[in-house]
């Protein structure tokens, strides 16, 4: 067990114990703390025993066959969707760009479908390669093709660092190319670094429904893989005279037992691609029923923003699931999120709470979702919503 | 048709936070439960098991007390049950997981594997993906319908950031699942009788002819270096005066933050 109590330090005082979130640390009869298999390796109990009597025992970890200073550079997979390159992949060259500069490396993009004009493109948001296969095979997305390929690709060129979308594409073909590599992949990342003693990559991410924060490493293996969760990362600067190079990969014979017959629009809900909104207007069981819905689709008309819900409203049958943030449904960061007739249930704050500035309408004065709203107006929504329309629109024209 | 279904037992994730002053966590009384988006998998497979005459094996990799997770789908109506529960297997990140239950599954055989979308502690959702590759298996996630299981193929709707896909996928294949397939059914009194004297299979590391430097930490080729609070709230800003005026301080705002 790498994480162990100390029995000489260690008083009993069960402080650890309590800390723990996976159960892991009993009491013994001897009144000495002891950790079971249960044990993540989380590393919380490690500073919040007083005595300093839990310490971490380094283990080595599994040979690997290569240098891991044989792995160079920073390579950005960017998602398009029906050809068209997706916002996040902008923002992915815009973080990696940072990255390869600070590792004095080369910057590359892999697009798979799309044609060379957008691969042009990705040079200009800061690429200095594009492998770039217009394959038809990857029009629609499939995952075998698309992990074959760029496994493939990793292989041949070994870059260091390799970045995607924290998308459903990404997060659900990407785990195929970190098992196939036998490597590391650390999900729905938030802020990226390098440490500067060993140059590995640090990898922040959101856990246990964004209550906590965790740095990974994957220090032995390469290469390091990292999904990233929409909007959080910058785009770089655009410029339009940058020299790049596209080199042309051939996307034949790749294995592919999945085959989308259909692609299925929601269009009622238009905007609904709430991980990318930058408005998001929310709704719970406040508003009574689903013709409540329509003053949120009409506030969101004016403020350009997508609508989302409480699992309550979704499960009264009031609008989608495809549209319910929490726990159990979207994690969203936009730069405004307005809750409306939501209590603010934490399986709701843990989908939502990271936004930049909370807006909370509800009639109940000592409702939780108060406790996380950067504005608040205690009111009833039916009220306040129709009136801030109103100004809205008022300034607008 | 044999239905494998994957099930994590986590701690209620919502519950536990972290003390900003001390950095810890704080879990008082968190409850375990089974992960909610495996209980829709459990339901699925049911649903699938009663469609196709076929068995429902559950299976866990986990210490020795997830037998109790095991016991809760079998109540169900899950026909049989797996426990990977090895020393070795402690501290696995996704690859060593995957890696474990993916040897397990090798063993006993399915043609349809079914997963959470993601497990509500680790938050990754890349155990599934990444057992299916193990497997050389296709596999399909975020699946939210079933709408058609033949004996060879299956054919399910699939979420996407703007709607969704009808993907048709050749057996065996692994799906990852979403709460809007289904509604998990309750444990019945027979299930739970039933249930407390079923007997659970048990493998261990050597059983499944897994070296050590494929699993648990060993086997990890991530680490968790140190977990901390998330950053507290920006400013809050509270508005004053009756509702018509608080709506005028806000709009100006939103005009401000050039949201118009
Ligand atoms: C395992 C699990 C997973 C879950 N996952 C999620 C999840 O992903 N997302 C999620 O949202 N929930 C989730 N929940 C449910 C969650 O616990 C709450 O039940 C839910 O979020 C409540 O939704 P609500 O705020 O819309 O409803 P309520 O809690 O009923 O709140 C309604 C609010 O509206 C206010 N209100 C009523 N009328 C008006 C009015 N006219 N004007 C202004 N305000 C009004 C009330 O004061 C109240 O605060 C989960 C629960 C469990 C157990
Ligand atoms: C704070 C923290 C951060 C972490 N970050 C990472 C990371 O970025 N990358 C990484 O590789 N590991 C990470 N880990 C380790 C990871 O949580 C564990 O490997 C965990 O066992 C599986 O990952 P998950 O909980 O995310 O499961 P998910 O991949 O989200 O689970 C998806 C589905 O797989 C099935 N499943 C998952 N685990 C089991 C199991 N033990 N038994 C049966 N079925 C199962 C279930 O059907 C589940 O619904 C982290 C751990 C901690 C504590
Ligand atoms: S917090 Fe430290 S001293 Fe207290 S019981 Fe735990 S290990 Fe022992
Ligand atoms: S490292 Fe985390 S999981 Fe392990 S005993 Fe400490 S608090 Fe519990």
């Amino acid at each position: 067990m790498p994480i162990i109590v100390d029995r000489d330090k260690c008083t009993g005082c069960e402080t650890c114990v309590s800390v723990c979130p996976f159960d892991a640390i009993k009491i013994k009869d001897d009144g000495k703390a002891f950790i079971n298999e249960y044990c993540q390796m989380c590393m919380a109990c490690l500073s919040a025993c007083p005595e300093g009597a839990i310490i971490e025992i380094k283990e080595e970890g599994a040979p690997v066959s290569y240098q891991t200073s044989d792995y160079k550079g920073v390579w950005v997979f960017a998602e398009q969707r029906e050809g068209s390159i997706a916002a996040v992949s902008l923002e992915l060259l815009g973080a990696g760009r940072k990255l390869a500069d600070e590792l004095k490396a080369e910057l590359s993009a892999v697009l798979f479908g799309a044609s060379e004009k957008d691969a042009n493109e990705l040079i200009k948001w800061g690429a200095d390669k594009v492998y770039h296969s217009d394959s038809p095979v990857f029009e629609k997305f499939n995952d075998e093709p698309y992990s074959r390929l760029l496994v493939t690709l990793i292989k041949e060129h070994k870059p260091a660092i390799v970045l995607a979308g924290a998308t459903p594409i990404g997060r659900s073909f990407i785990p195929r190319v970190a098992a196939s590599l036998r490597t590391g992949l650390t999900a729905d990342c938030t802020s990226l670094g390098i440490d500067t003693d060993t140059g590995n990559l640090l990898q922040v991410r959101p856990a246990f429904g964004g209550n906590i924060m965790a740095t990974i490493l994957c220090p032995n293996h390469r290469p390091q893989i990292a999904t990233v969760r929409p909007r959080v990362m910058k785009k770089s600067e655009y410029r339009s005279e940058k020299k790049g190079e596209i080199i042309p990969v051939k996307g034949e014979n790749l294995i592919c037992r999945t085959k989308v017959t259909d692609t299925v629009k929601e269009t009622f809900e238009s905007r609904v691609n709430l991980q990318e909104a930058d408005i998001i207007i929310a709704g719970g069981r406040g508003l009574g029923d689903a013709k409540g819905f329509n003053l949120l689709f009409e506030l969101a008309e004016i403020l350009e923003g997508s609508v989302a819900a409480s699992r309550a409203a979704v499960d009264e049958g009031w609008i989608r699931y495809s549209h319910q943030v929490g726990q159990t449904g979207k994690t969203v960061c936009p730069k405004i999120y307005i809750a409306c007739g939501i209590s603010g249930a934490v399986q709701h704050l843990v989908g939502m709470q990271s936004s930049d500035i909370i807006i909370a309408i509800n009639k109940n004065p000592e409702a939780p979702i108060f406790n996380v709203a950067t504005y608040g107006i205690v009111g009833d929504l039916f009220e306040v919503v129709p009136l801030l329309i109103k100004k809205l629109k008022e300034i607008k024209s | 048709m044999n239905i494998v279904v994957c099930i994590k037992q986590v701690p209620d994730s919502a519950e536990v936070r972290i003390n900003p002053e001390t950095n810890t966590l704080i879990r008082d009384g968190v409850p375990t439960i089974i992960n909610p988006y495996d209980m829709h998998a459990i339901e699925a497979g049911l649903q699938i098991k009663e469609m196709t005459k076929g068995r429902v094996t559950v299976i866990t990799m986990g210490p020795p007390q997830a037998e109790l997770a095991l016991r809760e789908a079998m109540s169900m109506g899950a026909d049989d049950a797996v426990l990977l529960s090895d020393r070795a297997f402690a501290g696995a990140d996704t690859w060593a997981t995957a890696f474990t239950i993916s040897r397990a599954i090798a063993k006993i055989g399915a043609d349809i594997i079914i997963c959470g979308k993601q497990a509500i502690d680790g938050d990754t959702a890349q155990v599934g993906p990444e057992m299916a590759e193990f497997l050389d298996i296709p596999h399909i996630a975020y699946i939210r319908k079933i709408e058609d299981v033949k004996p060879d193929s299956i054919k399910v709707q699939r979420m996407m950031d703007e709607g969704y896909d009808i993907v048709e996928s050749s057996l065996p294949v692994l799906l990852t699942v979403v709460k809007e397939l289904n509604q998990p059914r309750l444990p019945s009194l027979k299930g739970k009788m039933a249930a407390k004297k079923a007997e659970i299979k048990k493998f261990t590391a050597k059983e499944l002819e897994i070296d050590e430097k494929d699993t648990g930490l060993k086997g990890s080729p991530t680490q968790v270096k140190n977990i901390f609070a998330p950053e507290a709230r920006s400013e809050r800003k509270i508005l004053a005066g009756n509702i018509e005026e608080q709506i005028n301080q806000l709009a100006e705002e939103l005009k401000q933050l050039k949201c118009l």
